[in-house]
């Protein structure tokens, strides 16, 4: 659209107070969205930001943009109501990893298999915050908390595994320590035509610091982050030393470039349509301690839901003409009393 | 039709005929009764039906849980009831006899299908010996017919597979009772070729089988007379045989078309509530957008998001469902958009009684959500009237921004009735205004729009949405500033904003029609006060009571929040007052608390509706007491 009004961070920034802890991670994010939006080629009212319960979940009420804060959980369903009714508005889900994974689990599923066409944007905390600080479903094992005083004994869930296994046409990862990666990322959402799910490392400084300092701290950023880069073998390290291979059981390994070679190095192919090499890539790391692949997963263009809901509308309409109510009440046999 | 010699057969007339059709399971009952309404719908008599069938899909077969009914009254007269006693009992094998039989009236007629009279069936339905035999049915006129065995006969030739010219054997006892009460055959005949335009052998054997049961009648020699049911007396004008579930889909697209406002219907399937998600996603070319959702919860979800985008926002369920929807409902209570929660009611608790019908879920739509949430409750109380049902619900939706609880119930739903059919430009304008421009200056004189400044006379909320310039807002389920609509936990505000939302609801009373009230209206001895589906069985017994020369009202209430504003000067008016319900009490108790007066309650939850007699001997008890 060429008749977008220029804008600025600030057009996108609401008057309302930011009422996040000091320091938590989600300042940042809602920065990189702010700057990225005067560059989306978009309108502010026909961008809406739809959220669940959480800290996250404020994320909307800091947008001047259409916006609701829902309930907890349920951010994929209304917005999926929202997408289908009006698909040519540009809908954002925001939520974290308690909203998202647990107690709306099902609707996150069910909005990538139906590939809606959502921006979705999980910050995985790994730790409820609004709540103070119970495990979540993103918690390392043996985590203790006020719930789990004894250590959690649950398994995580993976996100992007999740979100691949759940049929998600477009999946990616970033973390709040790096704005430009963040606008990358969001920016590739924002253009996939369908439900695009990116998870967020984001740092809870109260509840649960430093979860992801291991790989995100700018020290250790190039040994310990893996940036997927399409069409280029997988490598990294301070000196590009490391490499990423699917070795003969078909997992994705860590391996020094050295002792393979470069052509033995897989290259990453976010358009393929089989999902288990994106999803080799998810089981790299167990955790935010493990060299941990961020970028774009996966990015396979399929039918969109909202578009073909309103392709079945045109072509009923085309079919039977537009709907005539006098036709509908006559439609089955009648008989005349005179 | 056939080429066998007509007997001179005499024909009496009835006034009203009441047929109840039972089979098992997989013998097509449903059909059967439903295709006997349709032809006695067409020949223009008034009806009402009550299909009764079991929650499993194929139950043990030949087993008295596997037993599917379908109960009709036909009459010359304006009825409301499917009928108390039935007058004829079609039982298709022994499990159908012994289930049905209380249910026929003393001297009643049996027409069975012998063959299914056999040792193993006998002894499936727990007889100890055929009843068709040992004298048990002497107080009654049985009519043994060999069903199966015609029907495979007159089949044999037609080169159908052996199987399906006996399942044919449903046409046959359609044809039979067909021409025993001289119902016309060409509806059927029109309608088995084009439904099964695709399966020719089928279609020529359940011709086939509708002929022979007709030729039978005429050749058996077993019957004295043909009876015959004139057309009733109706209001002129065109008429089509609707259920409760069609009826309240067509008010909904009616209520679209009327604001001018698209569909969005949210659902997930349930009994009895999921032929309104298929009639829905068959009306595309209206504009109608259904999304199965993955749970209740989504569905209503779903909605809400389509509402918040300017669309009117629908679900669809029983009562379970209403359960996973609270929060939501309480989330569109506090958004104060537009949102319609249809909850056709079935027997509860839990999976309770999937297939029979009940209404205990007021409570559940009066309070079924946390914190003060009050929600607008309309309820359907015929077949037909769901449609005008739906359209009132819509417009109170849509007028006063609020989500709106609409009851209906399995009864209705399933049941079914002759609708004179509105004239369409008699129907109700819903249009809607939305937001386009700044409603509120600042002081240092910038143009904003605030969400929650309200209407004066509808103290209904601007609908501003996406994508209209210059309204971009947030809205969400925190409590709120009135006006600007910013988050806002300050007690003297939420106190004001719970009282704003309940007098929100309760200033609805202002624009609903008064109490329907029929009867005795000025010297009633008694009221009779009722809300629902109960209204044909009590229409019923008012009359009854009534022609005994007793002074009776009936009022039937059709908002249940907010009450019409008559309702306290109506049921203080009259020295008693009896509510039944298919519930515990529910509507009594919120009438007397309301009202303060000493209704007394009639309670029945038993998953069938009340019946005329019930009813009208309990009035006769009241009135006696």
């Amino acid at each position: 659209m060429t008749d977008v009004p220029t804008t600025t961070k600030a057009d996108w920034t609401s008057d309302q107070e930011v009422r996040w802890c000091p320091g938590c991670g989600d300042y940042s994010i809602l920065t990189a969205v702010q700057m990225l939006m005067p560059d989306l080629d978009v309108r502010r009212e026909d961008t809406v930001f739809i959220s669940g319960i959480g800290c996250a979940a404020r994320f909307p009420y800091y947008m001047n943009t259409y916006g609701m804060h829902g309930i907890h959980g349920r951010a994929p369903a209304l917005a999926t109501g929202l997408a289908m009714a009006r698909p040519e508005l540009h809908v954002w889900v925001v939520g974290g990893d308690g909203d998202m994974l647990s107690i709306g689990g099902n609707h996150l599923l069910h909005s990538l298999r139906r590939n809606v066409n959502l921006n979705i944007l999980l910050f995985n905390n790994q730790i409820y915050g609004l709540t103070k600080g119970q495990y979540s479903p993103t918690s390392e094992i043996g985590k203790v908390t006020k719930s789990t005083p004894a250590g959690s004994i649950d398994e995580p869930f993976n996100p992007i595994s999740v979100a691949l296994g759940a049929e998600a046409s477009f999946v990616a990862r970033t973390h709040d320590m790096d704005r430009q990666h963040m606008m990358d990322m969001f920016r590739r959402a924002h253009d996939f035509p369908g439900a695009a799910f990116v998870e967020v490392f984001q740092n809870c400084n109260v509840f649960n610091d430093g979860a992801f300092g291991a790989i995100t701290k700018k020290d250790k950023r190039a040994s310990m982050l893996i940036h997927l880069e399409h069409g280029k073998p997988i490598r990294f390290g301070e000196n590009n030393e490391r490499g990423v291979v699917i070795n003969p059981q078909g997992s994705a390994e860590v391996v020094d470039v050295a002792d393979v070679g470069e052509s033995a190095l897989l290259v990453h192919d976010e358009t393929r349509q089989d999902p288990s090499l994106a999803f080799a890539l998810s089981r790299l790391s167990a955790g935010p301690f493990e060299p941990t692949p961020i970028g774009v997963y996966r990015a396979v263009e399929r039918s969109e839901y909202a578009t073909e809901a309103s392709k079945q509308l045109a072509m009923a309409q085309e079919q039977s003409g537009p709907g005539d109510l006098e036709a509908l009440l006559h439609s089955r046999p009648t008989w005349e009393v005179s | 039709m056939t080429d066998t010699v007509p007997r001179t057969v005499g024909t009496q007339e009835l006034n009203r005929l009441v047929v109840r059709f039972a089979g098992d399971s997989g013998d097509g009952m449903q059909l059967t009764g439903d295709r006997f309404t349709s032809a006695s719908a067409l020949f223009g008599n008034d009806l009402a039906t009550l299909p009764e069938f079991p929650a499993e899909i194929r139950a043990p077969q030949g087993t008295l849980a596997g037993v599917s009914a379908f109960q009709v009254q036909v009459s010359d007269h304006d009825i409301t009831t499917p009928g108390d006693a039935p007058n004829v009992l079609v039982a298709m094998n022994p499990a159908a006899l012994r289930k049905e039989l209380v249910h026929l009236e003393f001297g009643g007629t049996i027409i069975v299908n012998q063959d299914a009279f056999i040792e193993r069936n006998l002894t499936k339905a727990g007889y100890d010996s055929d009843p068709l035999d040992d004298g048990s049915l002497d107080n009654y006129t049985l009519f043994k017919v060999p069903m199966t065995t015609i029907t495979k006969e007159v089949c044999k030739d037609l080169g159908v597979k052996p199987r399906d010219a006996e399942r044919s054997k449903n046409f046959f006892a359609l044809g039979l009772l067909s021409w025993l009460y001289n119902r016309p055959a060409q509806p059927t005949l029109d309608w088995i070729s084009a439904k099964f335009k695709r399966q020719q052998l089928i279609a020529d054997a359940n011709t086939a089988a509708l002929k022979a049961g007709m030729a039978f009648g005429e050749t058996a020699e077993l019957f004295d007379f043909t009876y015959e049911v004139k057309p009733a007396v109706l209001e002129p004008g065109t008429y089509t045989n609707v259920n409760g579930n069609t009826a309240l889909s067509w008010g909904l697209v009616a209520a679209s078309q009327q604001a001018k406002v698209p569909l969005f219907l949210g659902s997930y399937p349930i009994t009895p509530a999921s032929d309104i998600l298929h009639e829905l996603s068959q009306r595309k070319n209206f504009g109608v957008r259904t999304l199965q959702a993955e749970d209740e919860i989504a569905a209503v979800c779903a909605a809400l998001g389509a509402s918040f985008g300017g669309h009117l926002g629908i679900t669809t369920t029983s009562g379970p469902g209403i359960a996973l929807k609270g929060e939501t409902i309480g989330l569109a209570v506090s958004l104060e958009l537009p949102l319609l929660v249809i909850n056709i009611q079935r027997g509860g608790p839990s999976t309770g009684l999937p297939t029979k019908t009940e209404s205990a879920d007021l409570m559940q739509a009066m309070y079924g959500r946390h914190g003060e949430s009050p929600v607008p409750i309309v309820a359907a109380y015929s077949p037909s009237q769901c449609f005008f049902a739906a359209i009132e619900a819509a417009r109170i939706a849509l007028k006063y921004r609020t989500p709106v609880i609409l009851l209906s119930d399995g009864y209705l739903a399933n049941g079914s009735e002759p609708w004179l059919l509105p004239d369409v430009s008699t129907l109700p304008d819903l249009t809607v205004e939305f937001a386009t421009g700044p409603n509120h200056t600042e002081e240092d004189g910038t143009e904003v729009f605030w969400p929650y400044l309200r209407d004066p006379e509808t103290k209904a909320r601007p609908w501003a949405v996406p994508g209209t310039p210059g309204l971009t807002h947030r809205i969400g389920g925190i409590e709120k500033e009135d006006g600007s609509g910013n988050i806002n936990y300050e007690p003297d505000n939420h106190g004001y904003m719970v009282k704003l939302r309940e007098e929100r609801v309760a200033h609805i009373a202002n624009d609903i029609p008064p109490t329907m009230l029929e009867g005795d209206i000025d010297d009633a001895d008694l009221l009779v006060l009722g809300w629902g589906s109960t209204w044909g069985a009590i229409t019923s017994a008012v009359m009854r009571a009534r022609e005994e020369g007793r002074k009776v009202a009936h009022a039937h209430v059709t908002h249940l929040n907010p009450l019409p504003k008559d309702l306290g000067d109506i049921v203080r008016r009259y020295p008693k007052v009896l509510v039944p319900e298919m519930n515990l009490g529910q509507f009594c108790r919120i009438i007397r608390a309301e009202f303060l007066v000493d209704a007394q309650s009639v309670a029945k939850v038993e998953g069938v509706p009340f019946t005329a007699a019930e009813l009208h001997s309990h009035i006769n008890g009241v009135l006696d007491d």
